[in-house]
């Protein structure tokens, strides 16, 4: 009886699986129960309270880049905000950059010269097999020995590029500006719906629509004709040299310009990549993907593969993003004023409040991260139903 | 006559899709039944429950007196007395044939490596490929892996062979050389349950028809009276569908 | 992959080359004119940069460089191109960190050695390959003795290491131990005790979900509050941690990979023989799970190879972070471009190699499987 008893214990599939799981809990339980046993006698010999209070009291730091207003009376929470600002703003601008340039050499990879085509590849190879860690300081370097603001190099008549940052000019927007910019979502939100009507009406019909060609000229003309039709309402500030510094405008600076360079050149490797493999894999045979640029009819026929090819580019283009996001957080190497530099460095230093500030931190970036995940997942489901999209 | 596999009002689910209705069926000793029917009519189903590789429900199946319930040992010991072959043959691609075959022996039943390929030879012989021991079962025709397959099952020495289409799968000049193994394997007195289309085979070798349809067995006879006065219409459907072929 | 991309063949079909690839038409010829004049600028500005006009290790007037003021183009301003020197003089701090100089034998000894613990992981056709793999499982051991000393050899403390001896020990380690990890991980993922999947799925999203840098900050800050009083882990070893744990999140997802590619037949056919669980992952799927598995896993080894050079931030001398180190020596600051170019090189010589690997073998998968 006993022994029919232990042996189903240890035989029965269900059992025994109850009894595994049984057993990994319990481990974990022990070793949590450990190891908050020995944190807390661990902080309260060093005398570290924990609590989230200390996000109520002032930081005490400056930081000198800040979406929002902001000095060091502000309290640490504020200087959180402040800090995922900036690792939203390098994180979306260097997607935005590095989606651009890896198109581009992704293209120049599959183009008909041989000579682009392998200049394109050595970037590549030796952008992306170096640490992003040492680009970003490497452009930092770089951008720290540019000329004096006395000698800047000038751009286009109205940016300076100096040891100080890029002096531009400040866009000021009037009124009416926002039907601009209200224009334009709403043009998005129509073609979407346009296009979902126009392959009903083909599906219906047999006739064909050049969607892609009726929504793009949708998107692009509608907010250029309302600009004009509200006046043009926008100006610029341009900055001016007064004495050994720059007034007006608006300057970007080293720090950012150097995580946007690292960032998204690394980044524009990788992403490279996936867009030329993309673009294999729709444009049928290789030997004819292979013969992209150069000729002006295949440059066109390269615009009509990339949206097709884009379903197959999405989803690592996406992980691609996440991983840029992540590597924002190489800010602190710069002093670029990210999350992981202002609130998890030095708030940290100057509260001791370790476990909490990581758990705020980590917590940040695995929403972000989630989120992109989330939408991601979505899209795919989205492919993988409908078959388009 | 002994009974080594006994199904009693066996049912199973797929989530609640019913596969197995109230299936019942003994088979004896030596004996060598095929399991016919139409696609999706569970007959897969049926003898991968009796060697668990799905598991049923309700009812009961037994198998050599053993009944197959959670526990993991009976399984174990089920697993080591009833061969199974697969239509996809299921080779290990990354194994030599004669790797293919002396596995479980060694790793099972703990046998010497040496005696293991021993037995693996009288296998392969007995299927009709020894000079075939070395190579990997990429480089073999589908016929030649299927026999592999049966002599891989061969060596773990089980008293039940269960056959899932084996030859479906094949080209039509392989499907004799595998079906020559099994009519010599019948011959020799293996208790079989084969799940085929090949009514030649089943002729010649049956000593029991069986026909399913959506999950019951509709029919069960001996060969004679299955394909010459077969009672239910839906088998007369059917064997007219697969005779007029 | 284009027709006819070597040009090394006859004259005519040289031509015949140049035509299709360079000359096709008349914009891109003028693309391979722009091309050529960048490629003459870049190449004409690097090469004399980076040899022609560049100190080895004597300047101009043939003195040996042994500090900054030496460097030709401090002397001459802006004729001269870069000072290698800081290289060749520290070269010790770059490869070994401050490890006792007359150690470093024992160090070089572990590096000549290391080649030959690979060889047998990498290659699966190699000759005595059982005899190298013996060699691979007790390397770890004999490498910790050689670096760190006990009976016989003198200690060197981990603080004293640095260089490419930390990245290739964090590299190397971190992947060795990463492993079997994945392994696990990626099983408990597919595992349909649910429990146990979940512990699994939450941990390798979690890991995957942050920044390597907030878990080196983690294992920095917070393992000597997690751990009794006595136990108080170098810096290496909590960086250790944090890159382990790591790589075995991205490992155990390529491995999930190879792991969902074995058809279910396998696993039933090894199940109908009478082979448990642990027999049936051991034997059938694993060998064939990881073969599939190995280029993706490569992958996420150059990644992590590269990771390695956080660790500067959290205060350990990396190749990068002894780069820094020798910038901020009085003596020899300034010299920039020259560290930058030389450590990215290393890294670039490692990571490439590491992806052609990996090219090779997802050509060999093709090239087996057909
Ligand atoms: N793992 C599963 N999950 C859900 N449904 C399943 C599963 N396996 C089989 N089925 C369903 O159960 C039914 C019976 O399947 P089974 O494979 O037993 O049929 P069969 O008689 O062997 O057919 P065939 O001649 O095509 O092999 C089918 O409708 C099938 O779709
Ligand atoms: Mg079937």
């Amino acid at each position: 009886m006993e022994q029919n008893f232990i042996r189903k214990l240890i035989f029965d599939e269900k059992t025994r699986a109850l009894l595994i799981q049984t057993l990994v809990i319990g481990i974990f339980a022990v070793l949590i129960y450990l190891v908050t046993k020995q944190t807390a006698y661990n902080l309260e010999k060093r005398g570290i309270g924990t609590g989230f209070e200390f996000l109520n009291i002032a930081a005490g730091y400056d930081i000198s880049i800040s979406l929002i207003p902001y000095d060091s009376n502000d309290t640490h929470l504020r200087a959180y905000f402040v800090g995922l600002l900036n690792t939203l703003m390098i994180a979306v601008c260097g997607c935005f950059l590095a989606t651009i340039m890896g198109f581009l050499v992704g293209i120049i990879r599959l183009s008909s010269n041989w000579l682009f085509r392998n200049i394109a590849y050595v970037y590549v190879e030796f952008t992306r097999n170096v640490p992003v860690l040492l680009q970003i300081i490497l452009y930092y370097t770089i951008l720290l020995h540019l000329p004096k603001v006395k000698q800047s190099i000038i751009i286009f008549d109205s940016f300076y590029l100096s040891n100080r940052g890029l002096f531009s000019p400040a866009p000021i927007f009037k009124d009416g500006f926002s039907v601009v910019i209200g224009s334009l979502i709403v043009m998005i939100i129509f073609t979407f719906f346009l296009k979902k009507f126009l392959k009903k009406k083909q599906e219906l019909t047999g006739k064909q629509y050049p969607i892609f060609l009726i929504n793009s000229a949708l998107i692009i003309f509608t907010p250029i004709i309302f600009y004009y039709l509200m006046g043009m309402p926008l100006e610029f500030d341009h900055p001016v040299m007064k004495g050994f510094n720059f007034k007006g405008g608006m300057v970007i600076r080293p720090e950012f310009l150097g995580m946007l360079f690292g960032l998204s050149i690394y980044t524009a490797a990788f992403i490279s990549e996936t867009v030329r493999s993309g673009i294999i894999s729709v444009s049928k045979g290789q030997r004819e993907a292979a013969q992209a640029i150069g000729l002006k009819a295949n440059f066109i026929m390269r615009l009509i593969i990339i949206p097709q090819a884009l379903r197959v580019i999405i989803p690592p283009l996406t992980s691609q993003y996440l991983n840029l996001t992540k590597n924002s957080s190489l800010g602190i190497a710069i002093g670029y004023a990210d999350l992981v530099h202002g609130f998890g460095g030095i708030s940290l230093n100057q509260t001791g409040k370790a476990i909490e500030i990581m758990l705020i931190v980590m917590s940040t970036y695995l929403t972000i991260s989630l989120t992109i995940s989330f939408f991601m997942n979505l899209y795919n489901k989205a492919v993988q139903f409908k078959g388009n999209i | 006559m002994e009974q080594v596999i006994q199904l009693e009002k066996v049912n199973k689910w797929f989530d609640d899709f019913h596969v197995l209705k109230d299936i019942d069926l003994t088979v004896t000793k030596g004996q060598k039944i095929v399991v016919c029917g139409p696609s999706g009519s569970g007959k897969s189903t049926m003898i991968r429950c009796i060697n668990r590789l799905e598991a049923h429900q309700k009812g009961q199946i037994v198998v050599h007196g053993t009944e197959l319930t959670n526990d993991l040992k009976n399984i174990d010991m089920i697993r080591k007395n009833v061969g199974m072959v697969f239509q996809q043959f299921n080779l290990f691609p990354h194994l030599s044939v004669i790797d293919n075959i002396t596995l479980a022996p060694i790793w099972v039943k703990k046998l010497p490596k040496k005696e293991a390929e021993n037995i693996a030879m009288t296998y392969l012989e007995k299927v009709k490929i020894p000079e075939q021991a070395q190579k990997y079962p990429g480089q073999l025709s589908g016929g030649q892996q299927q026999r592999v397959a049966i002599a891989r099952s061969l060596a773990m020495n089980p008293d039940i062979m269960l056959f899932d289409e084996p030859t479906s799968a094949l080209d039509p000049e392989m499907i004799k050389e595998v079906l020559d193994v099994m009519i010599q394997l019948a011959e020799e007195g293996m208790t079989m349950l084969v799940v085929t289309h090949e009514m030649g085979f089943a002729k010649t070798v049956a000593d029991q028809m069986i026909f399913m349809d959506e999950g019951r067995i509709v029919e069960q006879a001996t060969p004679d009276e299955f394909f010459n006065n077969p009672k239910s219409d839906r088998t007369k459907l059917f064997l007219s569908q697969i005779l007029n072929h | 992959m284009t027709p006819n991309t070597s040009p090394y063949l006859s004259p005519n079909k040289m031509l015949n080359w140049s035509k299709k690839n360079l000359f096709s038409s008349w914009v891109n010829t003028i693309m391979t004119v722009i091309a050529l004049i960048f490629l003459y600028e870049v190449g004409t500005f690097f090469l004399n940069w980076a040899i022609f006009k560049a100190d080895f290790i004597n300047n101009f007037r043939g003195e040996t460089i042994t500090d900054r003021t030496f460097c030709s183009k401090n002397i001459e301003v802006g004729q001269h191109g870069a000072c290698w020197a800081i290289i060749f003089v520290r070269f010790h701090q770059f490869m070994y960190g401050f490890y006792p100089v007359e150690e470093a034998w024992r160090v070089n000894l572990v590096y000549a050695f290391l080649p030959f613990a690979l060889i047998g992981v990498l290659f699966d056709k190699l000759p005595l390959r059982r005899v190298f793999l013996y060699f691979t499982f007790a390397f770890p051991f004999i490498a910790y003795f050689m670096l760190y000393g006990g009976p016989g050899l003198s200690v060197v403390a981990t603080n004293k290491w640095g260089g490419l001896l930390v990245t290739l020990f964090l590299g190397v380690t971190g992947i060795a131990l990463a492993f079997p990890l994945s392994i696990l991980l990626a099983l408990g993922r597919r595992s349909n005790m649910p429990i146990v999947k979940s512990i699994c799925v939450v941990f390798i999203e979690f890991i995957r979900g942050v920044p390597l840098i907030t878990l080196l900050f983690t294992a920095n800050v917070m393992l000597p509050l997690f751990l009794p009083e006595g136990v108080k882990p170098d810096n290496l070893l909590r960086a250790l941690v944090a890159v382990t744990l790591f790589q075995s999140a991205y490992m155990a997802e390529a491995i999930r990979g190879g792991l969902q590619a074995i058809p279910k037949g396998q696993i039933e056919a090894a199940q109908s023989l009478g082979l448990n669980y642990w027999q049936t992952t051991r034997k059938i799927i694993l060998p064939q799970a990881l073969k599939i598995a190995i280029p993706p896993i490569v992958n996420t080894c150059i990644g992590l190879f590269k990771d390695t050079s956080l660790v500067l931030i959290i205060g350990l001398f990396d190749l990068l972070g002894i780069g820094r180190a020798a910038l901020s020596d009085i003596t020899w600051t300034k010299l920039y471009y020259e560290v930058y170019v030389f450590v990215s090189l290393i890294f670039f010589i490692f990571c490439f190699g590491m992806s052609r690997y990996s090219l090779y073998l997802e050509k060999k998968l093709k090239t087996d499987n057909s």
